[in-house]
């Protein structure tokens, strides 16, 4: 039902991760990067960390199962009904695999907020409801949830409120100047009941140590909840090897359709965890007086699930297969390091976290003296420009780096080098046009085509 | 500042009169004696604005403010400050409904200089649906100012 190809080349199922891609055929596949902006410039999209953009596999993936195989999962005994599951749980089984896997250790959820939601109100649902099986996750006033001040404000809110619900104290890590979490800031304790952060920061594209802190975690018998939002989409990830207990991630930010996204959680966890949306389809027995549940993940998935969604996000794990993890993060670390060197090159232009690519993914957040990243978006917008501006969902980070907002550029693997020194030439459009410093040393021709 | 390979929106958003209070912004920092403050944060980037207005006789006697924020939502303070101050409380009020209605018209509507003064120069923005809360950021603070002013002026 869906296509694993990519486009109308005819590029091996495997090719060899040295192998570059063929942004060109990339792009024929991704229809909305033909199209225009701003009175005819040609879109540069350059904020796929927010959301990325569809090819038409994934679009027509979603088409096809809606025009002959829509129904109802999980319920009903007809062909359709059938087809549909099978559909809904083949994707499933390939979005497990991707991330290295058990299916039944792969809940669906709305995004990743929701799949950390789901996480903080089932710890919240144990500790009121008391029942031995699920200890684990009781959360009581003196017990710690440690997060980072590097953190999305979706790591970062549902943790502040379980903490409100349930009288336990929120800790962090603190975060280096160049926007490292700062592994010397913070002991854990006893008293810790789980350690939740970000694989890649939203902002400062840093890689965290992701073993060290696993490691510290298990040392007080502490759970870990891995944000891996900005990781899965660029490079090879793989839950069972990084040994977290917890993982979440989105659909939209994987060319995959918004309004899925997933829980990874352990087997025997997700199996002693109490659910946190109750009724339809999680359910295991149903009487008036009590019920009992299904086993993960479909205790997580009340109510008819999001299915076409999840055919679509099959779809994108396909396409990002096909093409290879390995070379959608060789490209977008030639495309990151371009634009690093070239912010470098500009006077009065600040990169926001680490400037060389080691334990670095492709997110580059900057700042342009004298400019507010609110105008220099203008400006690059003005040019077909479309980059993030403000805080991205991380203000606390950007307070303890002492700025109020910042420019993000993030990548995917439609890309390429020419749109890299199109956001530079833009750069430097925005210092001409406020007239601020660097704009002397323009020596480029800009491009407003 | 801007030059001939500037796209003609950005030259319409980015009025000089927008620029030039952007530059050199009227009546910024904080002033004592006031009657009402009001702090107000765009979320979306974390711009911020405290604003404090000072009452004499029904007439609006000072805005001063403090502003963190991009060039739309500076200037817009500083056209506010030279537009109230002088004004009676109901007509500096107008002004912020007339502003409002600008700023929510998405280019449709044409400016009256009468009601905005130098505020007509932000017309352009109301196109840009995402820049239209940093044009309202200090309004909307004055207004929370004014009715804490005339609130306290009531108990007071």
């Amino acid at each position: 039902m869906t296509s694993t190809g990519i486009g109308k080349t005819d590029q091996p199922q495997t090719p060899g991760s040295s192998m570059p891609l063929d942004t060109a055929a990339i792009r024929a596949d991704f229809p909305i990067l033909t199209r225009t902006v701003r009175d005819g410039k040609p879109l540069v999209y350059l904020d796929s960390g927010a959301t990325s953009q569809r090819p038409h596999q994934v679009l027509d993936a979603e088409r096809s199962f809606l025009e002959e195989h829509n129904a109802a999962v999980h319920r009903g005994a007809h062909q359709l009904a059938e087809e549909a599951t099978d559909a809904y749980e083949a994707a499933r089984e390939r979005i497990a695999s991707f991330v290295g896997v058990g299916a039944d250790e792969v809940v669906f959820t709305k995004n990743a907020t929701e799949a950390i939601n789901l996480v903080a109100y089932s710890m919240s649902n144990a500790t009121a409801v008391r029942d031995p099986a699920a200890a684990a996750f009781e959360v009581v006033p003196g017990d710690e949830i440690v997060i980072t001040e590097a953190e999305h404000h979706a790591n970062l809110v549902p943790w502040q409120e379980l903490c409100a619900r349930t009288g336990a104290t929120l800790r962090w890590y603190g975060v280096t100047d160049d926007g490292r979490i700062d592994l010397d800031s913070l002991q854990l304790s006893p008293r810790t009941k789980l350690v939740a952060f970000t694989h890649q920061s939203n902002v400062t594209g840093a890689i965290s140590p992701v073993n060290e802190l696993v490691t510290r975690a298990r040392q007080v018998g502490a759970l870990v909840l891995l944000d891996a939002c900005q990781s899965v989409p660029n490079a090879p990830v793989n839950f069972a090897e990084l040994g977290v207990d917890f993982a979440v991630f989105s659909g939209h930010k994987m060319l995959g359709p918004s309004g899925i996204g997933v829980l990874y959680g352990r087997r025997e966890l997700l199996e002693a965890m109490p659910p946190f949306l109750t009724g339809g389809s999680m359910i295991e027995l149903v009487r008036m007086e009590r019920t009992t549940y299904a086993p993960p993940p479909q205790r997580f998935e009340a109510g008819v699930p999001m299915t076409s969604q999840a055919v679509g996000l099959g779809a994108a794990v396909d396409y990002l297969c096909a093409v290879g993890m390995d070379r959608v993060a060789a490209h977008e670390r030639t495309l990151t390091e371009r634009t690093l060197a070239g912010l470098e090159a500009i006077a009065g232009v600040q990169i926001v976290g680490p400037t060389r690519m080691v334990n670095r993914g492709g997110t580059v957040a900057f700042t342009i003296d004298g400019v507010h990243p609110h105008d220099a978006g203008q400006v690059l917008d003005s040019l077909g420009i479309a980059v993030r501006v403000g805080h991205h969902c991380a203000w606390p980070l950007h307070r303890r780096l002492g700025i109020q907002a910042s420019i993000r550029a993030t990548f995917a693997l439609y890309n390429t080098t020419a749109e890299v020194d199109q956001l530079l030439a833009g750069v430097r459009k925005a210092q001409r046009f406020f007239g601020v410093r660097g704009s002397a040393e323009v020596k480029q021709q800009v491009s407003t085509r | 500042m801007s030059t001939a390979d500037t796209p003609v929106q950005l030259q319409q958003l980015y009025q000089d009169i927008i620029l030039d209070h952007y530059k050199h912004p009227r009546g910024s920092g904080l002033r004592e004696p006031f009657d009402g403050e009001s702090q107000q944060y765009n979320p979306a980037c974390g711009d911020e604005i405290k604003l404090r207005v000072r009452l004499a006789g029904g007439k609006i006697a000072d805005v001063s403010y403090e502003a963190l924020g991009c060039s739309i939502s500076q200037a817009a303070a500083s056209v506010l400050h030279e537009q109230v101050i002088g004004a009676g409380v109901s007509d500096a009020m107008k002004m912020f409904d007339s502003f409002a209605e600008l700023m929510a018209s998405r280019g449709q509507l044409e400016p009256d200089e009468d009601a905005l003064g130098d505020g007509i120069a932000f017309a352009g923005v109301s196109k840009y649906p995402a820049r239209v809360k940093c044009a309202l950021l200090g309004w909307a603070a004055f207004k929370a100012a004014t009715v804490a002013a005339l609130a306290a002026d009531v108990k007071g």
